[in-house]
């Protein structure tokens, strides 16, 4: 764990904190993009020792949270079906689609399997030749690799009866949108460090010189998030805006060129709908024609009609940074973790299950 | 996590010849499949006085205040690293009046069985049920086994429930809590979840973490005859860890708590393995170990001699009470920022990045 703890230690995150106070001259807006970025911010109860000039806002980079509610409504469906096994990672399940959440639908009888590696699902469909075995492919390009590599496998073993339901959506794209919004106030990003160490930092450089915003590859522990923060308020305050890498022991400029190469070969980019911000062209990735008999979509010819949502939860806003969770007037009240409108509520990544679980009052206070 | 894992065992005691290997439902019908299950298996195994006059209840002599407590287990998988469904029924109860400042003396033991469970497991699950209750120093004195159809039930439920003396010196309630105690926590924490989630199908992963399952009364007890009365409050962190019974007492009391990231003990196999899967030590299950909370001017001598005892070694302070944000949890990080420590809702999930 040591490589860890240079991370979270106490006088290195001073040492940040005062040369942030030391630099910062005026008001700064700044977004981390990913969720995981989020909870350590508040967490660590970082917000409260950062300048009052820097604001921080809370980015769509949690996937549970952007993951729309049809595609939800596709898992439920496909897990009600009774011939079929539905694995999907832990924190998908209690999120509500636009009937009833996978916990609610396995609490009913569906046969739904939490699973940590994809692969897993692959020798379940192995173990149960007389079963369709599906497995719920979401996340940002972090988890396109594994997801793609359990397509291979699938063929590779001549496993028929395994598919992936994909929703995979990509960040640069999403921080276009933003960007491209104009209502938007951000002046910097913290760009996810774990997106980054796979597809590494080509993509971001022509949106950082387009909309003349620096972007900082960051990390998760409180010391890689002050830096981050630093090297950031460093660039704006002497007007800069380049790319840089604070992840430098993981990302490298190019990424993961072997992960890379394994989700060109199953996936291709697709439009996406990002739940509380909408469409987004070429966003996302879908199982391409060559995998295409693995794709839950084509399998099982899923036509379910677009579902809409729940128009009091606020979650666009929020991940697009235009409002604070607590700004929301259902927040702690009509929406918990243990009844959400929305999807940010549920996600342990969720931006508003982050002021809820962690935020203390001097928090609530300043949002 | 659905689905029945094949079991494979090293017996921890060789197993006596019996005329079947699996429970069938002819186990539970009360004749004579029944009578030879417990005759050859049960009694055999549990055997002492109580037991063997074989009425339909057992006949206690107890004077003074008792406490008495009831708990189910339906771990899955029922055996992981460091432990099984046998020896944690036995010191789950154990534990649960020891937190009300009672030694353990007298047990009932219930199995619920699902068909078809073999005969190996139960016999070694039952080697397990009688180590840990001779350790405890409880006689198990009265039971009941039941089998249900296949799919009717998950291998096999255990409830026990458990009577015994509290100690004259205990005066353990939450009422007693006041400004200024000290939190201790008995051991590391986090160990029990993350070794039982290690061997969950479809979310193994390799670790030497091992349950820290341990009956805590002795422990306890000692405690309790030096330090009596100082000795505020007592609470196993079982199911919802360590965070859930701060939140609870907090909610009890109307008092603040604020514990130290910093000082919390965590095993690094299990720090590591909560990193990994995305989970949060404090909200991870124990089952070996115990908060207390106890007067500011005793709290380093308690925690000195609770280091010397068994299942003490790695005790420390982790916090303190005060008047401050009634009725809140607040976790100081390991950077100096501070944030709240709420309940946890619904069950801790693997995240997926």
């Amino acid at each position: 764990m040591k490589y860890l703890s240079e991370y979270r230690d106490a006088a290195t995150a001073e040492a940040y904190i005062n040369e942030l106070h030391r630099i910062t001259t005026q008001p700064w807006t700044i977004m981390e993009i990913c969720g995981g970025q989020t909870h350590s911010l508040v967490k660590n109860g970082i917000l409260d020792m950062l300048p009052p000039e820097i604001t921080m806002v809370h980015g769509p980079g949690c996937p549970v949270c952007v993951t729309s509610i049809s595609v939800i409504d596709e898992a439920v469906y496909l897990a009600q079906q009774p011939n079929v096994i539905l694995c999907s990672f832990g924190d998908m399940l209690r999120v509500p689609g636009s009937g009833i959440s996978l916990l609610e639908a396995k609490a009913a009888g569906a046969d739904i399997r939490i699973l940590y590696s994809p692969l897993e699902a692959v020798t379940i469909a192995q173990q149960n030749p007389g079963k369709e075995v599906v497995f719920f492919a979401v996340g940002f390009e972090t988890t396109a690799p594994a997801n793609a590599l359990s397509v291979i496998q699938a063929d590779r073993l001549e496993v028929h009866n395994y598919s992936i339901l994909a929703s995979h959506v990509l960040v640069p794209p999403a921080m276009e949108a933003i960007l491209g919004d104009p209502s938007n106030t951000i002046n910097a990003f913290l760009a996810a460090g774990h997106v980054c160490t796979i597809m590494g930092m080509e993509e971001y450089y022509p949106v950082a010189e387009k909309y003349r915003t620096p972007i900082v590859v960051t990390g998760f522990e409180p010391v890689d998030l002050l830096q981050g923060i630093v090297m950031a308020v460093q660039q704006l305050e002497r007007g800069e805006y380049k790319v840089e890498n604070q992840y430098a022991r993981y990302v490298q400029r190019e990424g993961n060129m072997l992960a890379q190469q394994t989700i060109r070969e199953v996936f291709s980019i697709s439009d996406r709908i990002w739940r509380g911000i909408g469409e987004i062209p070429q966003s996302g990735y879908e199982v391409n024609e060559q995998y295409s008999t693995y794709n839950a979509r084509i399998k099982f010819n899923l036509q379910l009609n677009a579902a809409q949502e729940n128009t009091a939860c606020i979650s666009g806003d929020i991940m697009k940074g235009l409002s604070k969770p607590k700004q929301c007037p259902n927040f702690g009240t009509l929406c918990k973790p243990e009844h959400p409108l929305g999807a940010p509520m549920v996600s342990s990544e969720g931006a508003c299950a982050a002021y809820y679980h962690y935020a203390n009052d001097a928090v609530a206070m300043t949002v | 996590m659905n689905k029945t894992e094949p079991i494979t065992l090293q017996l921890q005691c060789p197993m006596p010849k019996f005329d079947f290997d699996v429970i069938t439902l002819g186990h539970g019908s009360g004749g004579l499949l029944t009578h030879r299950l417990l005759q050859s298996g049960v009694f055999n195994m549990l055997k002492n006085d109580m037991l063997d006059q074989q009425h339909d209840g057992a006949i206690l002599n107890l004077n003074g205040p008792v406490a008495y407590s009831t708990d189910s287990y339906v771990v899955s998988p029922i055996f992981f690293p460091g432990g099984n469904i046998g020896d944690l029924a036995i010191n789950g109860t154990v534990n649960d009046l020891a937190m009300c400042g009672a030694q353990a003396k007298y047990l009932s033991l219930a199995f619920i069985i699902e068909e078809g469970f073999t005969m190996e497991a139960f016999w070694e699950i039952l080697v397990s049920i009688k180590t840990a209750a001779d350790k405890a120093g409880v006689t198990i004195v009265t039971g009941d086994t039941k089998v249900v159809e296949k799919g009717k039930g998950d291998q096999i439920f255990i409830n026990t429930s458990g009577i015994g003396n509290i100690h004259p010196k205990a005066a353990v309630h939450h009422s007693h809590i006041a400004d200024g105690d000290v939190i201790i926590v008995s051991g590391n924490i986090a160990a029990h979840g993350i070794a039982v989630m290690s061997k969950r199908s479809g979310l193994e992963f390799e670790t030497a973490v091992t349950s820290d399952t341990a009956n805590l009364n002795h422990t306890v007890m000692a405690l309790l005859d030096q330090f009596g009365a100082d000795i505020k409050f007592l609470r196993d962190p079982t199911r919802g860890g360590v965070a859930s019974v701060l939140n609870e007492i907090a909610g009890l009391t109307h008092l603040g708590f604020t514990i130290d990231q910093a000082l919390l003990p965590v095993e690094e196999g299990v720090e590591g393995a909560c990193e990994m899967l995305g989970l949060d030590p404090l909200y991870v299950a124990n089952e070996g170990i115990f908060i207390a909370i106890v007067k500011k001017d005793s709290a380093g001598e308690i925690l000195h001699t609770l280091k010397t005892l068994t299942y003490g070694g790695g005790a420390a302070v982790i916090g303190n009470v005060h008047t401050d944000h009634s009725g809140k949890v607040m976790v100081k990080s390991r950077i100096g920022g501070k944030r709240l420590l709420n309940f946890l809702t619904g069950e801790q999930l693997p995240r997926i990045c």
